[in-house]
């Protein structure tokens, strides 16, 4: 039978949202003896359930609440009511994700001391460092399977993969591998090797790719120290007149409205809904918001600066044959402002099913310059471009008052702008993407621009000092002390990495702390 | 989300023939179109058959593939003909038509150049009703399971196993 915990019980730890922070902060809690509700506001479904079908597994796990959109960013245009592309379900975006991990490059949590002062950005120091994030950096590879360490083999290269070698060493590339990912390639913890199947981003059908839906969340359950509650929309997050937190109001399945009271609340709902979850807080006591004194809840929104490199080929590829997105050119990865922007830039794998590849390889586009493109979609090989964005203060998730959800809460507005040195990475990356291509005979490459964002980040960031954020280097609100915030929405800067084994490190290194600073009786 | 029933089936049974409208691809009877080699029919209800004709004449203009049959056309735009619909695309299809007459021609459908119905379209592209049929069609038509095949695309993998042992790593070209 599973755990309940009483609505009165303020004895819990509430944990808002099941994915990649929420859901491994329950996990980690309820192994310690702290006992855990969590909050999510999608359902459950698990690999029996998942469709190898890109537009039917989408309208199965994806966001799809309303959000608007402004700014100069092309998302906007183009998919106005989707900012972003995040899963609402159990285990949160670990079912949709590709799974490649990579650490931070040390310099990568000191950005303002090591490119300096940069006009227009935000830019700030990690109060963390990497010495400091190692051995959390060891225990969430160990927890993901990661390939390529803890002596996992590498998974085997796909075609995608064959031709962005080839490319890649013909350009005197030398890091290049089918890199770091949370896909088994053997058996390993309970689960079986990657069968090649293509559909990462659908929920792997196998269990071959870790997820939280099907790792941390049932085995935080088996302790009986979690309970998770499906379908519980939080709708604000109550505090008592000392200015700490009580506990959480939800919309529960039935659109009650229910009050689980709370002795710490953990914030993880992703770095859109994170933030809105904050202002919509907001009471006499803290009109702008809560944990919001530095008046920096939502701000320097980064999505890391992406965008795609499609090509065509005069013979197949096969490009959606295997895993999604294996493969990995490092050598861009480094700061070196020679380039003409600081930071720097990954370049990975990347395949779409035909139906994706219609809505996003150029949206909007129509004629045969598009439709040319799609015939040869058999011979078309694609990587994705992943670097750090700059954080800027007027990039921001604002409540819009003028839209409001199912439950009658307003939604979130998400506003981006490019920064000029997101859009020269971008060029540079377009130029070296296509050049790896056409190194293997390209006869067409496609500069895409980027799809609704998979990598939300710093909408409640880090800072060593109360002013300049929302948390300090535990992920506690600098304002109040039982509230944490537990998902990407803390990141300071987003470094050139794909952010969610540092999402993972942190949810391990932070619910270590929250159960050490409970058992001192701090908490 | 989009229905995938076989355009050949359905459309075998409504099969009918009509007169061959002079300048269409279509043959046209009374509340039917048709495809003059009898590979799919429409009955339409709301929608005026030289409607439906021209929709799909105007969808085939925006996403053109040439390999591709009338009838995947014919199914991703059908959902038009319905009475919340009707009055939208009645309109959109008059100024199609309007556009076409201020160039000399009878209509959209007596545009014989892909080129000049081409130009029409780009001086209509920012319009609403230009907008729902494209935006329609990026899910109507490529996400029919039936038109895959005609690209190559494989679609799911899951129950053969996926391609661990079907050729995830064959390119032999390199
Ligand atoms: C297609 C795709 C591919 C990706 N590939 C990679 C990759 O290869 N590597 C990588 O590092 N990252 C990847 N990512 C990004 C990764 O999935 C995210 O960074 C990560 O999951 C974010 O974790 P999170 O905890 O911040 O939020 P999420 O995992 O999104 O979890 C948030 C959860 O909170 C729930 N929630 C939100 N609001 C509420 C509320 N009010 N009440 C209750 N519950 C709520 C949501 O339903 C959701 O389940 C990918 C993402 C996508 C979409
Ligand atoms: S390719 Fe591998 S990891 Fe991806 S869904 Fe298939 S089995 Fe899972």
């Amino acid at each position: 039978m599973a755990t309940s915990f009483d609505l009165d019980d303020d004895n819990v730890v509430v944990v808002i949202g099941t994915g990649a922070g929420g859901g491994v902060l329950a996990n980690e809690l309820a192994q310690k003896g702290v006992h855990v509700v969590a909050l999510e506001a999608g359902g459950r479904y698990l690999p029996e359930d998942y469709v190898n079908d890109e537009w039917e597994s989408f309208g199965q796990l994806a966001w799809l609440d309303p959000r608007t959109t402004s700014g100069d960013w092309r998302v906007a245009r183009d998919f106005s009511g989707l900012p972003a592309w995040i899963v609402k379900a159990v285990g949160g975006t670990t079912t949709h994700w590709a799974g490649a991990s990579l650490r931070f490059q040390d310099h990568e949590w000191k950005a303002l001391t090591t490119y300096g002062r940069v006009q227009g950005a935000n830019l700030l120091d990690w109060p963390i460092d990497a010495e400091e994030m190692d051995p959390w950096y060891d225990l969430a590879e160990k927890k993901l399977g990661v390939t390529l360490t803890n002596g996992h083999a590498g998974l085997p290269g796909n075609n995608n993969y064959l031709v962005f070698e080839k490319g890649a060493k013909a350009l005197g590339y030398k890091e290049v591998n089918t890199g770091r990912m949370a896909i088994n390639s053997e058996w390993n913890d309970d689960r079986m090797a990657c069968q090649q199947t293509g559909f990462c981003f659908q929920g792997c059908k196998w269990g071959a790719k870790w997820s939280a839906a099907y790792t941390d969340i049932p085995r935080g359950e088996a302790t009986g120290n979690l309970e998770v509650r499906e379908h519980a929309h939080a709708a604000r997050i109550l505090h008592d007149d000392a200015g700490k937190v009580t506990g959480v109001e939800y919309f529960d399945r039935d659109g009650n409205l229910q009050f689980q009271r709370a002795r710490i609340v953990a914030l993880a709902g992703n770095s859109f809904e994170s933030p809105r979850l904050l202002l919509n807080s907001a009471s006499s006591m803290f009109p702008d918001g809560l944990a919001n004194s530095s008046g920096q809840v939502g701000r320097n929104y980064m999505r890391h600066m992406t965008g795609s490199v499609y090509a065509i080929f005069d013979k197949p590829v096969k490009m959606w044959r295997g895993t999604t997105m294996a493969g990995i050119i490092q050598d861009e990865a480094r700061h070196d402002p020679s380039r003409g922007f600081v930071g720097g830039y990954e370049l990975e794998t990347l395949a779409l099913g035909l139906p994706f590849m219609a809505a996003f390889l150029d949206p909007g586009g129509w004629g045969r310059e598009f439709t040319t493109a799609l015939d040869h979609y058999e011979n078309m090989a694609g990587m994705w471009i992943v670097g750090e964005d700059m954080p800027q203060e007027t990039n921001r998730v604002t409540l819009n008052h003028d839209v409001h959800d199912q439950h009658g809460l307003p939604v979130a507005n998400v506003h981006f702008d490019d920064h000029p040195n997101d859009i020269a990475m971008r060029n540079h990356a377009y130029r070296q993407g296509q050049a790896v291509y056409q190194a293997v005979g390209a006869t067409r490459t496609f500069p895409t621009p980027p799809y609704p964002s998979t990598h939300n980040l710093g909408t409640n960031r880090m800072s060593e000092h109360a002013r300049d954020g929302v948390v300090n280097r535990w992920g506690q609100t600098h304002d109040i002390a039982n509230l944490f915030v537990s998902d990407g929405s803390q990141f300071t800067t987003g470094a050139a990495e794909n952010p969610t084994l540092t999402i993972v490190a942190l949810a391990i290194r932070q619910a270590d702390h929250i159960a050490r600073e409970m058992s001192a009786g701090n908490l | 989300m989009t229905k995938t029933a076989s355009p050949r089936e359905m459309t075998r049974r409504q099969l009918l023939s009509g007169t061959v409208a002079a300048s269409a691809s279509f043959a046209i009877g009374a509340g039917f179109i048709a495809a003059p080699d009898a590979a799919w029919a429409l009955e339409v209800t709301h929608l005026k058959p030289e409607t439906m004709a021209t929709l799909v004449r105007m969808a085939r203009d925006i996403y053109p593939h040439d390999q591709v049959g009338d009838e995947y056309y014919v199914i991703a735009v059908r959902g038009y003909d319905s009475a919340e619909m009707a009055e939208m695309v009645e309109a959109g299809i008059s100024a199609l038509d309007a556009a076409a007459q201020g160039r000399g021609f009878d209509s959209y459908l007596d545009v014989g150049w892909e080129r000049d119905r081409v130009d029409i379209l780009r001086a209509m592209e920012e319009s609403h009703f230009f907008q729902t049929v494209r935006g329609g069609l990026v899910t109507g038509l490529y996400n029919q399971k039936a038109v895959w095949p005609i690209f190559g695309y494989e679609g799911e993998s899951y129950s053969e196993g996926g391609y661990m042992d079907r050729g995830f790593n064959d390119i032999n070209w390199l």
